[in-house]
C-alpha cells in the first residue's frame, strides 16, 4: 500500500516536471461557451461593455456603425439605428467614429498607475476562457487601493467593476447562472470585437469548400480520362 | 489566332519553348504523391505575390502606423481580412510544401548527379524563403514581430570584433526600430521576391535540362525509342498539368479550410502575442519564432555558447547544400538503398520534427537534453552519410520502370 502511494507520488512529481507551468495554468481556466451566431448575446454583451467597461477601455479598431450593423442594431433599411447614439454612445463620438475613451492618459496614470489597455484585440491575445476566468477571479483585498485583487493577474490595477452585480447576486437579486451569463455575454462581445470578420468568414468558407469539392470531382474525372491513355499505352508498349 | 502565333513565333521562340518545357518535355510516368509539391510551391509563391501586392496597397511601413494599418486591413478594407489570412496562411503553407518537396529529394535522391545544380538553386531559394518569412514577420509590428527580430538580428553580435557594429548596421539603429521596419519592408516586397522569381525560373530550366527524377531513381533518358523519346516518359502536358491541377484542388481545399476556419492555427500560424503592438519596454515571457524556424532555433538554444550556437544554427541550414557530395551511394532512390540509409533518414526526420516542437515551448532541463540529442543526430545524419551510404548493401536498379 505504502509502495503504491510512493509510486503514485513519484509519477505525479515526474509528470509535474515534464509539464510546463503554462500548461498547468491553462487547465485551471474555466470553460466558457462562445456562440457568435447568438446575436442577442452579442447585443447584451455590447450593452454590458458600454455600461461597465467603456469608461476606461477603448475599442479603437472597432467603429460604432460597424458594430451596429454587425450586431443587427439597424433600422429596416439596414442603416445603423439612431437609438444607438442615445443608448450605447456615452461620449461625443459620431456614429462612424471608433470606440474611444475620454479619459486623459496623464490622469489615468494618476488614478490607476497605468493607462487602461485598449481591448480591441484582447480576445485574440488572451483566450475567451482566460477573459471569463479573469472576470470571475476578483476577490476582496483591503491592501489594494480599490479593495480588490485578482488571481490571474496579482496586484492588477483594475478594480472589480462587476462587484455591484456580484453583491446583487449574493443578495438574491440575480441567480448565479444569470451573473455568469452576463460575463459570458461580454466575453462573446469581445471575441467579436477582436475579429468582426469572424461573423462572415465561416459562412463564406463553406461556400468556397463546397465549390472546390465540386470542382475536384470534375478535375478528377478529367484526369482519369487522360491517364487512361497512359495505362493503355503502357500495356501495349505504345509511346505517347 | 494562328497568324498571331506565327507573328510572335518569327520574333520569339514561343512554340519551341512550349514544346521543350510542356508538350514535349518527357516526365517519368511513375511520379507519386511527393511530386506534387514542386508545382504547389510555385502555386503558393504566386498566391504570396498576388495577395502581397494587394496588402502593400493598404499597409503602412512605419513604426507608428504599421500595427494599426494591419487592423485597418482586417476591418475596414473590403475583403482585407481574406487577403491578409491568405497571405499569412500562405507563408506557412509555402514552408509546408517546400519541406515536403525537400523531403522528396532526400527520399528519392533527386539531388544526386546529374541534378546537383537543381538542388543548389533549390537550396538558394530555401534560404531566401526563410529570409523572406523573417522580414515579413516584422511587418505587423506586434510584440512577437519586434522581439523575434530583436533576438535574431542581435545574434550577429556573437561574431568577434565586428559583431556589435554589424548589428547596428543591419538594424539601422541601436535597436529594432522604424529604420529596421523600413528596410525589412523593402527587402520583403522587392529585394527577396525579385530574386526568388528569377531563381524559380532557373530551377525549372536547370531541371528540364537534366529531366525529372522519379521514385525508382531510374534515368528515363537512357532508354529511348526510335524517335528518340524516353520509353518510360510521358509528355508533361497534358498528363502532368492535369494531374497537378487535381493536386492543386486538393491542396486548395485544405488551404482554404485553414484560411476560413482556423487562420491562426491555434497560435502556430499567427501567434497570440503578436496581437499586442510592439513595445520596446516590455519583453514577452516567451519569445518563439513561427513553427518553420523552430527546428533551427532549437539547435541555437541547445548550445550553451552563443557564437557556437549561431554557427550551429547556420550550419543546420547550410549543411544541406553539400548533400550531393555527401551521398556516396551508387543508387538514388531509398527503394534501392540499404537499411542504414533508411534508418538514418527516419531518425533525422524524427529529430528534426522534435526540434521543431521543442522550439515552440520553454526550455526545461529534460527538454534541453532531448534537444541536444536531436541536434547531434541531425548533424550525424549528414556527417556520417559518406560512411554509411558507401558501406551499406544496395539492390540493383532495373533499366526500365516496371509499373
Amino acid at each position: 500500500m505504502r509502495g503504491h502511494r510512493l509510486l503514485a507520488s513519484l509519477i505525479i512529481l515526474l509528470s509535474a516536471t515534464l509539464l510546463d507551468a503554462s500548461d498547468v495554468k491553462i487547465s485551471q481556466l474555466l470553460p466558457v461557451d462562445i456562440k457568435l451566431t447568438d446575436q442577442p448575446a452579442l447585443q447584451r454583451g455590447a450593452r454590458v461593455f458600454m455600461n461597465y467597461c467603456s469608461g476606461c477601455h477603448s475599442l479603437r479598431y472597432l467603429r460604432f456603425d460597424r458594430m451596429a450593423i454587425d450586431l443587427g442594431l439597424v433600422t429596416v433599411n439596414g442603416k445603423p439605428d439612431e437609438q444607438l447614439a442615445s443608448n450605447l454612445i456615452f461620449t461625443h463620438a459620431q456614429i462612424n467614429d471608433p470606440i474611444k475613451i475620454n479619459m486623459p492618459p496623464t490622469e489615468a496614470r494618476q488614478w490607476f498607475g497605468t493607462v487602461p489597455p485598449d481591448l480591441s484585440l484582447i480576445a485574440r491575445v488572451r483566450s475567451p476562457s482566460w477573459l471569463y476566468t479573469y472576470l470571475k477571479s476578483f476577490y476582496p483585498d483591503s491592501s489594494r487601493p480599490f479593495g480588490s485583487n485578482n488571481v490571474l493577474i496579482p496586484d492588477v490595477a483594475m478594480p472589480n467593476v462587476f462587484a455591484p452585480l456580484a453583491e446583487h447576486t449574493q443578495a438574491g437579486g440575480l441567480s448565479e447562472d444569470e451573473f455568469n451569463g452576463i460575463l459570458q455575454d461580454v466575453v462573446t462581445f469581445l471575441v467579436y470585437a477582436g475579429e468582426p470578420s469572424k461573423l462572415v468568414r465561416y459562412r463564406m468558407g463553406v461556400f468556397v469548400i463546397v465549390f472546390l469539392s465540386v470542382f475536384l470531382v470534375v478535375i478528377y474525372l478529367l484526369k482519369k480520362s487522360y491517364w487512361r491513355k497512359v495505362l493503355v499505352a503502357g500495356k501495349k508498349h505504345i509511346p505517347l | 489566332m494562328g497568324n498571331l502565333v506565327n507573328w510572335i513565333n518569327e520574333r520569339f521562340p514561343l512554340l519551341s519553348a512550349w514544346k521543350k518545357h510542356a508538350s514535349e518535355y518527357y516526365v517519368p510516368k511513375n511520379l507519386n504523391f511527393f511530386y506534387y509539391f514542386g508545382f504547389l510551391s510555385t502555386a503558393v509563391l504566386i498566391n504570396q505575390l498576388v495577395t502581397g501586392l494587394w496588402l502593400t496597397m493598404f499597409y503602412t511601413p512605419s513604426a507608428s502606423q504599421a500595427f494599426a494599418s494591419i487592423e485597418y486591413i482586417m476591418r475596414d478594407v473590403n475583403y482585407g481580412w481574406l487577403l491578409r489570412y491568405m497571405h499569412s496562411t500562405g507563408a506557412s503553407a509555402l514552408l509546408i510544401v517546400v519541406y515536403l518537396h525537400m523531403f522528396r529529394a532526400l527520399l528519392y535522391g533527386s539531388y544526386k548527379k546529374p541534378r546537383e545544380l537543381v538542388w543548389l538553386l533549390g537550396m538558394a531559394m530555401f534560404i531566401l524563403i526563410l529570409a523572406e518569412a523573417f522580414c515579413g514577420y516584422l511587418l505587423p509590428w506586434g510584440q512577437m514581430s519586434y522581439w523575434g527580430a530583436q533576438v535574431i538580428t542581435s545574434l550577429l553580435s556573437a561574431i568577434p570584433y565586428v559583431g556589435d557594429n554589424l548589428v547596428t548596421w543591419v538594424q539601422g539603429d541601436y535597436h529594432v526600430s522604424d529604420a529596421t521596419l523600413h528596410r525589412f519592408f523593402a527587402l520583403h516586397v522587392i529585394g527577396i521576391p525579385l530574386l526568388l522569381t528569377v531563381l524559380v525560373g532557373l530551377h525549372i530550366v536547370a531541371l528540364h535540362q537534366v529531366g525529372s527524377n522519379n521514385p525508382e531513381g531510374i534515368e528515363i533518358r537512357k532508354q529511348l525509342n526510335r524517335d528518340g523519346k524516353p520509353l518510360d516518359g510521358i509528355p508533361f502536358h497534358p498528363y502532368y498539368t492535369i494531374k497537378d491541377l487535381f493536386g492543386l484542388t486538393v491542396f486548395l481545399i485544405g488551404f482554404f479550410a485553414v484560411v476560413f476556419f482556423m487562420p491562426d492555427m491555434h497560435g502556430y500560424f499567427l501567434e497570440p502575442t503578436n496581437f499586442i503592438p510592439a513595445d520596446p519596454m516590455v519583453t514577452p515571457d516567451l519569445i518563439t519564432p513561427v513553427w518553420y524556424m523552430t527546428p533551427f532555433y532549437s539547435i541555437l538554444r541547445a548550445i550553451p555558447d552563443k557564437l557556437t550556437g549561431v554557427i550551429a544554427m547556420g550550419s543546420g541550414v547550410m549543411i544541406l547544400i553539400f548533400l550531393p557530395w555527401l551521398d556516396k551511394s551508387p543508387v538514388k532512390s531509398m527503394r534501392y538503398k540499404g537499411y542504414l540509409s533508411r534508418l538514418a533518414l527516419a531518425l533525422m526526420i524524427v529529430c528534426f520534427i522534435t526540434l521543431g516542437y521543442l522550439g515552440t515551448v520553454p526550455v526545461t532541463p529534460v527538454k534541453q537534453i532531448v534537444a541536444r540529442i536531436c541536434t547531434t543526430v541531425y548533424f550525424l545524419y549528414f556527417i556520417l552519410m559518406p560512411v554509411y551510404s558507401r558501406m551499406e548493401a544496395h539492390r540493383t536498379v532495373p533499366d526500365r520502370i516496371m509499373k
